[in-house]
C-alpha cells in the first residue's frame, strides 16, 4: 500500500468535504512525524490531506484576550512571531527544543500535540498556559483543554474525520510568566528524560496568585498537577511552597524505566525541573517589573 | 497494489528556473530531486529527518527534503546545492569549507552548505554557539564539526566584508 492521493484544500469546509468520515486519511501539517511514520510502516494512509493552504491552520492571531496559533503553524513561525515568544517565553523554549533547525522549520505545536508522545516538549508548555484545542468535526465544533486532548501514549482525542484547527491560549494577565525545562543527555536533538512547564502569576507584594504546573515524559501523557499549583498559590514562592510543589509532582509522576533513565531518576529529575522552572518564571516576572 | 499510482503534475521554481515534474502522491522531494530532476547533489542519508544530508530551502526555509512531499512544493521556490555557486564562482560557504578542510567523504557537505548559507542569510554574524546549534541537524561523521564551524564563521566574515 502507498499514498494514493495528495489533496491540498484551501478552506476548512473543503477539508471537511475531502476527509469525509476520515477513513484511510491522514492530515499533514509539518510532516515530521507523519512522513517518518509512513516510511517506517507505522502509518499507512491512502490519502494525505495537506493543511497548510488553509489560512486558519497557519495563522497566528493575537487580540486583547487570547493568542490563537493555527494547528499547522510551524514552530519557526511561532518563534519568529513578533509577540508570541515574549508573551510565552516558556512555550518558545519548548518549541525551540523540538529537533533540528530543519525540523523546527516544519513541525508545529498542533502536530506535536496530535502526535501525543509522552515526551513531547510543547505539551507541558501548552498545558501550563491553559491552552484550549478548537476541534472541527463532522458533527460540528468542540473545544477541549490540552490536558484532556492526549488520552494515552501516541493517542489523541480526535475522532475519525475530526481536525484540530487551532490552539487558543488566554493572554497572560499582568505579573504572569512561564518557563519550560527538560533534561536530555545532549543539549540538542534529543528526547526528554523529563520535562516541566510552569506558568505563574505573582502580584506586586510577591504573592503567587495563580499557577499551573505540567510535567512531561514521566507518565503515559503529560500531566497537569493541580496539587502542585495549589501549593504555590497564596505563598511567597518560599522554599516550603516550592518543596511542596516538588513533592506533588514527584507523587504524580508514574514514569517508566528505559534507556534514557530509570523511573526513580525521572521522578527525582522532574521535581528539580519544576523548582527551576518556577524560579525562571519568577525571574521573568521580576525582570518585566524592574 | 495493482492499481497504478496517480502521478501528479507539479510546477515549482527550482534553483531559479521554472520546472515541471511528475511525482507520486506519496513521493518525497529528495527522491524527486535526485531521480526525476537529476539533481543528485542532494544526498539521502537516514531518510527520516535525523541527518540533514538532504537539506534544501523551500521558500527560503531550511528543511529536510526527505520529510517534504514533492507535491507540497507546488508553486514554491526550491534551492538545492546545485543553485548555490554563481557559475564557476563558489559561494563563500563552499570556498571556506574547501580552505578549512571542512569535509572529507562529502556526503554531508551539500546539506551543510545549504544549512550554513541559510544561517548566514538569517544571522550574518552568528556566535560559535549559534552556528553549532543551527547546524546541529547536519550530522558529519568525518570532521568532528570543528573545521565546519570554523569555515562557516570565516565565511560569515567574508560575507560581512571583513578581512579574514
Amino acid at each position: 500500500m502507498a499514498v494514493q492521493e495528495f489533496i491540498s484544500p484551501t478552506s476548512l469546509s473543503e477539508a471537511q468535504l475531502v476527509v469525509g468520515d476520515g477513513a484511510a486519511s491522514s492530515w499533514l501539517a509539518g510532516g515530521t512525524d507523519l512522513l517518518v511514520g509512513i516510511r517506517l510502516g507505522a502509518r499507512d494512509p491512502a490519502r494525505v490531506i495537506d493543511l497548510k493552504q488553509i489560512p486558519e491552520l497557519t495563522a497566528i492571531e493575537i487580540d486583547e484576550t487570547s493568542v490563537r496559533v493555527g494547528a499547522a503553524a510551524s514552530a519557526f513561525d511561532v518563534l519568529h512571531n513578533s509577540d508570541v515568544p515574549s508573551l510565552f517565553p516558556g512555550l518558545a523554549e519548548a518549541l525551540n527544543l523540538i529537533g533540528s533547525t530543519q525540523i523546527t522549520g516544519r513541525c508545529s505545536a498542533g502536530g506535536n500535540l496530535c502526535n501525543a508522545s509522552p515526551a513531547a516538549d510543547s505539551i507541558p508548555a501548552l498545558i501550563a498556559n491553559g491552552a484550549q484545542c478548537r476541534i472541527l468535526g463532522p458533527d460540528g465544533e468542540r473545544t477541549l483543554a490540552v490536558e484532556d486532548f492526549v488520552v494515552g501514549p501516541n493517542q489523541n482525542a480526535l475522532a475519525s474525520g475530526e481536525l484540530l484547527v487551532e490552539l487558543i491560549l488566554p493572554r497572560p494577565p499582568a505579573g504572569t510568566s512561564d518557563a519550560y525545562l527538560r533534561l536530555t543527555p545532549r543539549t540538542e536533538m534529543d528526547i526528554a528524560v523529563a520535562g516541566a512547564g510552569v506558568s505563574i502569576t505573582v502580584d506586586e507584594s510577591g504573592t503567587c496568585t495563580a499557577a499551573r504546573v505540567a510535567i512531561g515524559a514521566v507518565a503515559p501523557t503529560a500531566l497537569l498537577v493541580e496539587v502542585a499549583a495549589q501549593a504555590l498559590v497564596g505563598s511567597q514562592l518560599d522554599q516550603a511552597a516550592i518543596d511542596a510543589a516538588v513533592a506533588a509532582v514527584r507523587a504524580a509522576a508514574t514514569p517508566i524505566s528505559d534507556k534514557r533513565g530509570t523511573a526513580e531518576y525521572r521522578t527525582h529529575v522532574v521535581g528539580v525541573l519544576v523548582s527551576r522552572a518556577i524560579a525562571n518564571a519568577q525571574a521573568r516576572i521580576q525582570e518585566a517589573r524592574s | 497494489m495493482n492499481k497504478p499510482l496517480n502521478k501528479m503534475a507539479v510546477q515549482a521554481i527550482i534553483n531559479g528556473e521554472s520546472t515541471a515534474f511528475l511525482c507520486s502522491p506519496g513521493q518525497v522531494l529528495a527522491e524527486v530531486l535526485r531521480d526525476e530532476l537529476e539533481l543528485i547533489g542532494t544526498k539521502i542519508g537516514c531518510n527520516t529527518g535525523d541527518c540533514g544530508a538532504c537539506s534544501v530551502l523551500v521558500d527560503d526555509r531550511l528543511v529536510c527534503s526527505c520529510l517534504v512531499l514533492a507535491a507540497e512544493v507546488e508553486g514554491k521556490s526550491v534551492q538545492t546545492v546545485e543553485g548555490v555557486a554563481n557559475g564557476g564562482e563558489l559561494h563563500p560557504v563552499q570556498q571556506k569549507l574547501l580552505e578549512h578542510g571542512g569535509l572529507q567523504c562529502g556526503i554531508c557537505t551539500p546539506g551543510v552548505v545549504i544549512a550554513a548559507k541559510a544561517l548566514l542569510e538569517h544571522n550574518p554574524d552568528p556566535t560559535e554557539e549559534q552556528a553549532r546549534y543551527w547546524l546541529a541537524g547536519n550530522l558529519c561523521r568525518c570532521t568532528g564539526y570543528d573545521k565546519i564551524i570554523r569555515a562557516v564563521l570565516d565565511a560569515a566574515k567574508t560575507m560581512r566584508g571583513e578581512a579574514a
